[in-house]
């Protein structure tokens, strides 16, 4: 870059020199090529699959994996490859809703706090110290014993009301050391808002800190999804990773030996969870162009 | 044109805001148009806080700040005419971004509607003339340019808008010798433009080469204020002297002052803060604490 003839907006060359980066970091590249593909097979499988209810019947029981059934078959003739699919597909919208919607509490909260100080941040300060000591799985069963879990959409809806608080904490904290440095006055003294200041120059420092929080909460909301489904709290009907692995648990797939049973939810939710971590590890080096190797 | 008249600041530290610590106590000086004041103090001393408090990036907590009579209101409209530079260039740049962001954002807010190319002409006008090669310094991450560089471009970007008074806050002290003269002779051409520069340091011999006039601060209060060549040929207060002593003496703290025998400012029966010893020469109490 010797000899620049136009100036265009910085963010716009920032943006390029990501993706310049992005494209050549490894991890990252390996982290969200898994995720993606495990994204691909939770939206198409279920197309290809194309049944009705991925519970039914369709074959004779404890069929280990083959041609006709790639995953074999659960004690009652269920299609593992089907329930599966369908399987991811209930998995990432409850890790992305659950995830998306801590994650935006998080960052209002975090932000707001951190920024602005004072009486304001010890106000939502112990907003998030309520919302953190509220014995979650309790209020979870009260509300199930009322009104009942039956959507993965008010499974989501309540984890990420009550994963928030210390994801909002840390995101508070940094905000806190970010604007006491200088960068924030200088963007004070070219007429910026707030808000912009907050969006544009807070957020972009610590843009790979709050990747790796929604991952962490993504994936959180995976795990706690799961564990939900697992004592019989998930929704009832359609299937989750989570519900296959208490189906399999209950009807004791691992004394029998069914291990294709269990093995595909338990490897698909590390499988999700742990790549999605790889590509944060990469994007931390795209985003800190201190740990770029040039 | 800047006029900072019985300014407190009163920072609240503490959990809850328990405690309170007084980091400028009413503190009156003026800047006028063309006119470099300096602003001299050690550390801690509050010199940042005033010009935090000038630049509305702190309130002030009582006393009233104006620029041309009106007082001032921090925003985009203030901005245009009144900027700072900042001690550590380093933490003024968002270390994530490309350095010429700065100049970048002052197109986004101030000028907008100015086409790309033009524009860039400007950057680069400006960035010549604070001395820099464009070529070298544009295109580049903070990281990947010297302080000296850093610095000069957070001048070029102040140059970009119509300025009428620049806040340089101890723009020197993180410069090696050669280019800390650059800087200053910077600073000189801005005030032969006509711009009035409140130059806080602590380096009394670089004050002294630019300065008009010079204000003495000790712990948030004004001890002396006058021309240049008063305050440092003929210093009234023991505090100033001390300043100027030319040795620093090890040992002996800064604040171990013997107050004088006799006080000029009792002498002459001072009333408030600060007594005209001479025509435009303040001076305050010589006993240095409540008497
Ligand atoms: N944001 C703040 N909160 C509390 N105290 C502060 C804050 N900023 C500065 N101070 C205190 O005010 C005093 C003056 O600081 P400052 O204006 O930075 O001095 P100087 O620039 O002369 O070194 C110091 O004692 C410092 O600790
Ligand atoms: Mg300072």
């Amino acid at each position: 870059m010797t000899t620049t003839t136009t100036l265009p907006t910085e963010e716009r060359v920032v943006r390029r020199e990501a993706l310049y980066f992005a494209v050549r970091n490894t991890k990252l590249m390996i982290g969200f090529g898994i995720v993606l593909f495990l994204l691909l097979v939770g939206i198409f499988g279920p197309i290809l699959a194309n049944v009705e209810d991925p519970n039914e019947y369709v074959a004779a029981a404890m069929l280990p994996p083959s041609s006709e059934h790639w995953f074999g078959t659960t004690t009652f003739g269920q299609d593992v490859f089907t329930q599966f699919v369908y399987g991811l597909r209930t998995t990432f919208v409850a890790g992305a809703l659950g995830g998306g919607i801590a994650a935006v509490i998080a960052m209002v909260i975090g932000f707001v706090a951190g920024y602005r100080g004072g009486w304001v941040d010890e106000i939502l300060n112990m907003l998030t110290n309520v919302v953190l000591v509220i014995p979650t799985l309790a209020v979870l069963l009260i509300i199930n014993a009322y009104l009942g879990i039956r959507s993965v959409g008010v499974q989501a809806l309540f984890i990420g009301l009550t994963s928030w608080p210390w994801a909002a904490r840390s995101i508070r904290a940094q905000t806190f050391s970010l604007r006491n440095r200088e960068f924030v006055d200088l963007a004070r003294l070219s007429g910026m808002t707030t808000r912009k200041i907050i969006t544009r120059e807070i957020a972009p420092n610590m843009s790979s800190y709050l990747f790796m929080t929604f991952i962490l909460l993504f994936g959180g909301s995976i795990l706690i999804a799961s564990s939900l489904d697992f004592i019989g709290l998930g929704p009832t009907e359609g299937v989750s990773l989570g519900l296959m692995l208490q189906n399999s648990t209950q009807w004791s797939a691992l004394q029998l030996g069914l291990w294709w049973w269990f093995v595909p939810p338990g490897a698909g939710i590390t499988a999700v969870v742990g790549a999605l971590y790889v590509a944060n590890v990469g994007l931390d080096e795209v985003f800190n162009p201190k740990l770029r190797e040039t | 044109m800047l006029k900072v008249d019985n300014v407190t600041k009163v920072y609240k530290v503490g959990t809850f805001g328990g405690r309170t610590m007084t980091a400028v106590d009413t503190v009156s000086f003026d800047v006028r148009p063309g006119e470099v004041v300096s602003l001299i103090g050690e550390s801690g001393s509050g010199k940042s806080t005033i010009g935090k408090m000038i630049l509305g990036l702190t309130p002030v907590t009582s006393g009233s700040i104006t620029v041309d009579g009106v007082p001032i209101q921090p925003g985009k409209d203030y901005y245009r005419t009144v900027q700072g530079v900042f001690q550590d260039p380093f933490s003024c740049y968002n270390p994530v971004f490309k350095a010429d962001r700065v100049f970048a954002l002052i197109k986004e807010s101030y000028y907008p509607s100015v086409p790309d190319a033009e524009w860039t002409e400007r950057v680069r006008s400006a960035i010549q003339d604070v001395r820099l090669n464009p070529d070298e310094v544009l295109g580049k991450f903070p990281h990947q340019l010297s302080g000296g560089q850093l610095q000069r471009l957070l001048i070029a970007r102040a140059l970009l808008l119509d300025l009428k008074l620049l806040i340089a806050d101890e723009i020197t002290s993180m410069l090696d010798a050669s280019t800390r003269i650059d800087v200053l002779n910077l600073l000189a051409e801005l005030k032969a433009r006509g711009l009035g520069v409140l130059y806080v340091t602590h380096d009394l011999s670089l004050g002294h080469y630019l300065a008009e006039r010079t204000v003495v601060l000790r712990r948030g209060t004004i001890v002396e204020m006058g021309l240049t060549s008063k305050v440092f040929d003929d210093p009234l207060h023991p505090y100033t002297r001390q300043l100027l002593s030319a040795v620093p003496r090890l040992h002996a703290p800064w604040d171990d002052i013997e107050p004088p025998a006799t006080c000029l400012y009792h002498e002459r029966g001072g009333v408030g803060g600060l007594l005209e010893a001479d025509p435009g020469h303040y001076v305050a109490c010589a006993q240095l604490s409540d008497c």
